[in-house]
């Protein structure tokens, strides 16, 4: 095995990773090869998944600060009856806007995230497969998310609610530019999200560490793989409803015009056709989280790894079949209303079977109550209690009785904070000390943990009951004397809670990134990929590409992974390997940092912005977008060190 | 990692492989096939909208006559015509032949051209406008959709064949060339089941 590698003769030896190449030289060659330049140019065009991935949570929890404020704006507007704190006017564009940036801006980019920086470490590869997409994915996002913003503190932002039903957000109902935004902003941010999708597909089909075949791949991985596939299948319904939105209030067509053939209703199914599939592309990398942090915890393997595998896929077929069961107050034929009773009932089984087999992991295990945890159990227990309700909605005469009022509101924050925050919260806590090499302080942990805990259920659980004494939801104020006052001043009162947990929480992360306790390479003695690399990694990954051989790699090779060698050292390069059993197959090289993805997403923004304002900025604006991405793809040099034939 | 860096055990060494890879060896391949299935899902959406707005009408075009059937047949034949050119490129960007790649290149920018060129004629002959009601606005819709699938792939294959005659040419480059035409095949089939809805459709009932 120590043979020196191949060389062809008169020409420079090529280096490559293995018993001849000492682990301090193997180091420092890697890490000249990888390394974002510093300064404002590298960081401009950096391709670093990791760096990429840091930038995309950092953003989405500032949108989700944002979010959260105007949340507890409103929660401020409705702790007393008549109150006049803002008008109706913006009260419409303060739920529009939470929900809009709730959705699209916070959630689903938060869980892209994680996959974009975890996924390449949990398959033990040393990039993510597009980086320059990658890069170009997160600038689209950022610069949607900022037109947006921009154009509410501009008093144009969004008053239509975040589904933006028409006739309300059509052209006649909707003039001015507020309604474009939000259709814009769809854009922007599924253009991203698609993006992403693909990268983590490719990532996991093919740049897997050889050994980890299908029946290996951590189920955190399969949850990004397939909410990946609904994305694929899901956003294009809101990217081409949201077009023909705009298209209709911009140049003059019929879509969802009854006077000329149109249909309102058309856009619910469209839009819904996106949006129930959405909250399981929210849901399932949660999932992803608690089947990491429960295992790790409990101290074993996970329990039922199939069953698992198996309720993701059925969640994801099923969230297909459920969008109907929005629109039931909308006079559809009773038959097609009870398939889709059927099939919403039907989507809690797999529910079931995940949370039965995380019970049944913690149950055979000895848990040790740290913070994550402490939030994945919280996850189980204000999750089933929204998906309680959620069988209740799933019922058309109860749908009816309390369609648009505050029990669907509170329903559907029980199923995504406690369905997607909660877990969330716990991967930070989880993964923080990768990212950061530095330990959350875990005092500071529980005291948010309890108080969220507390502050949500307090928040939310009495708008169930404000929902059945008949509050509508989305208005921006109520007359005193129907009983709803009590609870709505309890509501705020949690909202406020709220926020005291998450200043805690941001408090912590501030200090615990400069003073937090270091981290080793493995805190938690975990079990995937991730943990067998330095905290935080190396720009390059891993020195070697890690060999697997079961599920929980770090527990079944105590004594350090196997590895395997000659990748080059000198020039970025990844293994491909097949699909199904991850065996080695192509050496593919990477590319190098560019600017031209920002700059591309720089020319795509000025011309979906100003396409706003005027059609021909399609025509125009697609010019620059071509010159950029055309620059992008365009080899700047020939290959450093070409390869010798041996294939 | 600390105990890799110190004893590394290493099972196989991998520097035999090959630095590129054709169809579903290579990632590209892959990736191609993703946003297929996401431009497929569009155009399955948008056929489903047609049906849905069609639904709604009692006569289908509403009171105007359907697209004229030349200039759609036409390029229907075209479109499928420029199929063998699009798998001899494949050929013989496997074959990594540098000459005939070219040549192939060339063929494809012009089959890719023409279509465009009779586009042109076809909106013209839809005898409506996206102004006129819901079934323009979804016909212009969906040929515009296609339209703009025929205009990146067209663009693309220019590109591609100006850097075929370039000093940037080595062998991973011709997997680039046999990713295009996967993904022209798409752009070729998808427009067999468009062609269809917007010239037959209107025309059953």
């Amino acid at each position: 095995m120590n043979r020196m590698p191949r060389t062809v003769p008169g020409r420079e030896e090529i280096a490559r990773d293995g018993p001849w190449l000492s682990e301090a030289e193997t180091h420092r060659r890697l890490e000249r090869t990888w390394e974002t330049p510093p300064g404002l140019w590298g960081w401009l065009s950096t391709v670093d998944h990791k760096m990429v991935g840091r930038r995309y949570i950092a953003t989405a929890f500032v949108f989700f600060v944002l979010a959260g404020i105007l949340a507890l704006v409103m929660r401020l507007q409705l702790a007393s009856p008549e109150n006049g704190l803002v008008s109706a006017d913006r009260y419409n564009q303060l739920f529009t806007m939470h929900g809009t940036t709730m959705m699209f801006l916070f959630a689903v980019p938060v869980m892209e995230a994680f996959a974009i920086y975890l996924v390449p470490l949990m398959v033990g590869t040393r990039s993510i497969a597009f980086p320059r997409l990658n890069a170009f994915s997160y600038w689209v996002y950022l610069f949607g998310g900022i037109m947006l913003w921009v154009a509410f503190a501009l008093n144009i932002g969004p008053d239509v609610g975040w589904f933006a039903y028409v006739p309300l957000a059509g052209p006649q109902y909707a003039p001015g530019k507020r309604a474009d935004f939000w259709a814009q902003l769809v854009t922007f941010t599924e253009i991203a999200a698609l993006a992403v999708s693909v990268e983590i597909i490719v990532t996991v089909l093919k740049q897997r560490a050889p050994g980890m075949s299908l029946n290996r791949i951590p189920i955190f991985v399969w949850g990004q793989l397939v909410t990946s596939f609904m994305v694929l299948f899901a956003m294009p319904s809101v990217m081409l409803s949201s077009s023909m939105l705009i298209m209709d209030r911009l140049v003059g067509t019929h879509f969802f015009n009854k006077a000329e053939g149109g249909d309102a209703l058309l856009w619910q199914h469209m839009f819904w056709f996106f949006g129930h599939p959405e909250v399981y592309i929210i849901f399932l990398p949660a999932t992803g989280f608690v089947s990491s942090i429960i295992p790790v915890f409990a101290r074993r393997p996970i329990f039922g790894y199939t069953a698992l595998v198996l309720a993701l896929f059925a969640t994801a077929i099923l969230g297909f079949g459920l969008w109907v069961h929005h629109m039931f107050a909308t006079n559809l034929p009773h038959l097609g209303n009870s398939f889709y009773t059927a099939a919403s009932m039907t989507i809690a089984i797999p529910s079931g079977i995940q949370i039965f087999c995380w019970i049944a992991t913690l149950w055979g295990g000895s848990p040790r109550f740290a913070t994550p945890l402490l939030f994945t159990i919280g996850f189980i227990v204000v999750f089933v209690l929204g998906g309680l309700s959620g069988i209740m909605l799933a019922s058309v005469p109860l749908d009816l009785q309390v369609h648009d009022t505050y029990f669907v509101v509170a329903h559907f924050h029980y199923v995504l904070i406690g369905g997607a925050v909660f877990p969330l919260l716990g991967a930070v806590y989880y993964w923080f000390p990768k990212l950061t090499g530095r330990m959350l302080n875990e005092l500071a942990g529980k005291v948010h943990f309890w108080l969220f805990f507390i502050g949500f259920n307090l928040t939310f659980f009495p708008m169930h009951l404000l929902g059945l004494e008949g509050m509508p939801r989305r208005v921006y104020t109520y007359p005193p004397g129907l009983g709803w006052d009590t609870m709505n001043l309890t509501a705020t009162v949690g909202a406020v809670t709220l926020f005291v947990s998450l200043s805690i929480f941001a408090a912590n992360v501030g200090v615990s990134l400069f003073r937090g306790q270091r981290a080793g390479s493995n805190p938690w003695d975990a079990s995937t990929l991730e943990w067998a690399t330095p905290s935080p990694p190396a720009s390059y990954n891993f020195a070697h590409i890690p060999v697997v051989s079961g599920h929980d790699p770090l527990w079944e090779e105590p004594d350090g992974l196997p590895v395997v060698s000659g990748l080059r050292v000198n020039q970025r390069e990844v293994l491909l390997t097949t699909a199904v059993d991850a065996e080695p197959d192509v050496r593919e090289p990477v590319p190098q940092p560019s600017i031209w993805p920002l700059i591309s997403a720089l020319t795509l923004t000025g011309m979906l912005i100003g396409s706003i304002f005027t059609p021909w900025a399609v025509l125009w604006g697609s010019i620059p977008v071509a010159v950029a991405v055309t620059a992008w793809f365009w080899p700047k040099s020939p290959p450093e060190t070409p390869e010798p034939v041996i294939d | 990692m600390i105990r890799q860096m110190t004893n590394p055990r290493f099972m196989t060494d991998l520097a035999h492989l090959p630095t590129h890879g054709h169809g579903a060896r290579g990632a590209t391949w892959w990736g191609t096939l993703g946003f297929i299935a996401i431009e497929g899902t569009v155009f399955v959406l948008a056929v489903a909208a047609y049906f849905y707005l069609m639904g709604h009408e009692q006569s289908w075009p509403p009171n105007q006559p359907p697209p004229d059937l030349m200039w759609g047949n036409i390029q229907l034949g075209v479109i499928l015509a420029s199929m063998i050119p699009n798998l001899w490129a494949d050929k013989v960007g496997r074959q990594e032949d540098l000459k005939k790649t070219r040549i192939a290149l060339v063929i494809m920018s012009v089959a890719g051209l023409v279509p465009l060129g009779i586009r042109v004629f076809e909106f013209y002959g839809l005898n409506c406008l996206w102004t006129d009601n819901a079934y323009g606005s979804i016909v212009w819709l969906i040929l515009g959709l296609h339209t703009v699938h025929l205009l990146t792939d067209v663009g693309d294959t220019i590109v591609l064949t100006v850097l075929m005659f370039t000093r940037h040419v080595e062998p991973r480059r011709f997997t680039d060339v046999t990713d295009n035409c996967t993904y022209w095949d798409f752009v070729v089939l998808s427009w067999v089941p468009i062609w269809a809805l917007i010239y037959l459709v209107p025309r059953l009932g």
